[in-house]
């Protein structure tokens, strides 16, 4: 224990508790009896504000002793339960322990019921009714604050739905994604492209190769930019690269948005994600049941 | 130091006494008469609930059941779920507003006849009787030395009482844990730590509640005893020693006449005092160890028929009979005065909205919590998309299909697809989004409101608010 600077505080503490307890004892015979004249009645307690009196009713004797099982009870107490000062009990309980303690109890309830679809393939677990609705609620747990209720994502997180995949959608890839986490970075490009006039030509070379409408000379003048510039990652064909996270750009798929302003904010601003690591606090029973229910919803259409 | 000394009083002439005194153990005497007969049947009756209602199947389920860890209580055909809460509530105030009116109107009629403490305390007092006898033999049990004779008594009574304090414990228990299965545990020994634990407990607490404890739980830890006096008022129904009859008390032969000796009809015979549960002499007055039970009533009638006076010398009246303001009429007349109806309209209301509550209940419950990490996101065609996670609360025992619609801004449309089954007796949450094209709607939030209706019953329906979010 590192609450005290200095041993002599723990003493301290440990002997204010002990005497305050004796006191209690001391104080509870003192106010148990009373001095009486021989032969007088106790009619009061003796106790009289402004002339009214207060009767004395007296509780029954055993009541009395309610009071010195308390002591009783804190000194057995301070034994077995941390108490006198920096002494840890003798059970050595700590709020962390107890924490621990049920941590496992519950890994004991739940690990057999989650652990026995770690035998199983990915694939196989995904299909199973059960499986998914343990899955769900582990996804509406861990996942759900950034990549929505229902696994569409928004703004800046991917969709889990659609078949467009960042780091790849295959068991193992989801698995590692969701193990050790993504950081997603596109540099900042707008000075390495030139002004802000070049970097519309390459906006619309991109929304070329998505397939939208766009202006077919700047595209014309953005493709030799963006060979130079943005192939390196993108591929020359922009159909982006999974072993680096560089995104396809002819899906139609925009994890920043897909107006020609917001296209344009992520070759001159860059953009960083980060999908954070999950192996930390998530067994390996639970993230086989999540791979094997992002890759049983992952495909299922809508954009 | 020395001064001090010498300024206190001798020693010699003070003695140390105790502020607390111990207990006089009380010896009710057995009685019989009508309050006594109701007294039997009110505990047969509410006894027979107790211990009878926990075996009782109702659907392949047991009737009663409080389901503490799945948080479901089974009422026969009704589920109470955490969020049925107010009902509860509801029953409390309706528990007490009828203490009150019933307080109001005779005293402590719910200490007397139906208060567990009471009950069981009378059930322990029967055993007792059947046992070492009534109160004269088993006072002078009491007195007498330790014999094979008084400990097997005290043995087989002891024994008893733990008999039924056991029984008690675990039909309480059977409450909370399925009794049937819990009864095969006991059987097989194979009861888990804290269902034996609490069996143990609430036999522990029967067993020293009713056996030892009794009046005493009255007089020292019940708070009801010692509120009671501000719900009495002078038209109040109190158990009533008429002191301009019955003194002055003394002895007589039946052939007297207590006119001619001077006396009143109080036979001065202790009757009511020995058959006391609480130990208090009623002649003195209304006190607050009086639970009301009317034995001295019971009692004193019956020496009243032996000496041929009318009953009632010691009987239900109110402060403002006896000081001789009301003859009988007056008494009935005066029990429905404004307090009186105060309670009983208010108490009215509170049943009335418990059981129109219990009947209008809605079988589903639908809680709509919006997505709170994305606010919205792009959906193809420039449309906006929100998400929302819909919990389902279906409390029926069948399974249900259920159809969300939803409106509030123009083109407004649920993508989820339809219907959504829930499972029998669960709650479930299902992620909806819905839709909507941004054109001509103003950035910021929209009030949306969904509509969730169950697609075999429309008339089951649920009415959710929430928000939707425009850029």
């Amino acid at each position: 224990m590192s609450d005290f600077v200095h041993d002599g505080w723990s003493f301290y503490v440990a002997i204010i508790t002990v005497v305050s307890l004796i006191a209690c004892g001391v104080f509870l015979k003192a106010f148990s009896t009373q001095r009486l004249a021989e032969g007088e009645q106790p009619g009061t307690t003796g106790h009289s504000w402004d002339g009214l009196e207060e009767l004395n009713n007296p509780l029954p004797r055993w009541w009395m002793w309610l009071f010195y099982i308390t002591i009783v009870f804190s000194l057995g107490y301070l034994i077995l339960y941390p108490g006198l000062g920096s002494y840890a009990g003798y059970f050595g309980w700590s709020s962390q322990g107890q924490y621990k303690d049920e941590q496992r109890q519950a890994a004991a309830v739940f690990g057999p019921v989650i652990d026995r679809f770690l035998k199983q393939d990915a694939v196989v677990v995904a299909a199973n009714p059960e499986a998914r609705e343990i899955g769900q609620r582990l996804f509406l747990n861990y996942c759900a604050q950034c990549h929505g209720s229902d696994a569409g994502g928004s703004r800046g997180y991917p969709s889990l739905r659609d078949a467009d995949w960042l780091y790849g959608g295959s068991t193992e890839a989801i698995r590692s994604t969701i193990n050790g986490g993504r950081n997603g970075v596109m540099p900042p490009l707008g000075a390495a492209l030139g002004g802000s006039e070049d970097v519309r030509d390459v906006v619309h070379h991109v929304l070329a190769l998505a397939g939208r409408t766009h202006d077919g000379l700047r595209a014309q003048r953005g493709k030799v930019k963006f060979a130079a510039t943005c192939a390196a990652c993108h591929g020359a064909d922009g159909k982006g690269n999974q072993q680096i996270g560089a995104a396809n750009l002819t899906d139609d798929i925009w994890l920043h948005g897909g107006t020609e302003a917001a296209i344009a904010e992520t070759i001159v601003k860059g953009r960083m994600n980060q999908m954070p690591a999950h192996k930390d606090f998530l067994d390996e029973g639970k993230i086989h049941l999540l791979t094997a229910y992002v890759l049983g919803i992952s495909g299922q259409g809508k954009p | 130091m020395p001064d001090n000394l010498a300024t206190v009083r001798p020693v010699a002439d003070e003695i140390e006494a105790s502020l607390y005194e111990v207990r006089r153990k009380i010896y009710p005497r057995a009685v019989s008469g009508w309050f006594a007969q109701w007294r039997v049947a009110l505990v047969v009756a509410t006894q027979l609930v107790f211990y009878g209602v926990p075996w009782l199947a109702w659907n392949d389920r047991q009737a009663v059941l409080f389901d503490l860890v799945s948080r479901k209580f089974y009422i026969f055909g009704l589920i109470l779920w955490p969020q049925d809460f107010i009902f509860l509530t509801a029953l409390l105030i309706i528990s007490a507003y009828s203490l009150f009116l019933f307080t109001t109107i005779a005293g402590r009629l719910w200490c007397g006849y139906a208060c567990p403490q009471t009950v069981y305390t009378e059930m322990f007092m029967w055993i007792e009787r059947r046992i070492e006898g009534d109160r004269l033999q088993r006072m002078r049990l009491d007195q007498s030395p330790l014999n094979a004779r008084k400990f097997g008594l005290k043995t087989l009574k002891h024994g008893s009482w733990i008999a039924v304090a056991l029984w008690t414990g675990f039909t309480f228990v059977g409450y909370f844990t399925p009794i049937k299965e819990l009864a095969g545990e006991v059987v097989t020994s194979t009861l888990g730590p804290w269902e034996t634990f609490w069996i143990l407990f609430y036999g522990f607490a029967t067993y020293g509640n009713a056996g030892w404890m009794r009046e005493q739980v009255c007089k020292y830890m019940c708070p009801y005893a010692r509120f009671q006096s501000v719900m009495f008022d002078p038209d109040t129904l109190v158990i009533t020693y008429d002191a301009q009859r019955g003194d002055p008390r003394g002895s007589r032969s039946r052939a007297a006449d207590p006119r001619a000796l001077g006396l009143g009809d109080c036979v001065d015979c202790n009757i009511c005092v020995q058959v006391c549960p609480t130990g208090i002499d009623i002649r003195k007055g209304l006190q607050y160890e009086c639970i009301g039970c009317a034995a001295c009533i019971d009692g004193c009638n019956q020496v009243m028929d032996k000496m041929g006076y009318s009953r009632g010398l010691i009987r239900y009246s109110t402060e403002k009979a006896v000081s001789g303001k009301y003859n009988d009429a007056e008494i009935r007349r005066h029990v429905l005065r404004p307090r009186v109806l105060a309670y009983s309209a208010l108490l009215g209301v509170i049943v009335a909205a418990f059981f129109g509550g219990l009947l209008l209940r809605s079988p589903l419950k639908v809680d709509v919590l919006r997505d709170r990490g994305a606010m919205m996101r792009d959906a193809a065609g420039g449309q906006i998309e929100n998400v929302y996670r819909l919990q389902f609360i279906n409390t029926d025992e069948v399974a249900r299909r259920y159809v969300v619609t939803v409106d509030g801004l123009p083109g407004l449309q649920v993508m989820t697809p339809q219907p959504i089954k829930v499972a029998p007796a669960t709650t479930q949450a299902f992620p909806v989004s819905v839709r909507v094209d941004p054109a001509g709607l103003g950035a910021g939030a929209h009030v949306i409101v969904f509509h969730i209706s169950d697609m075999d019953r429309p008339e089951v329906q649920a009415h959710e608010k929430s928000r939707f979010f425009v850029r």
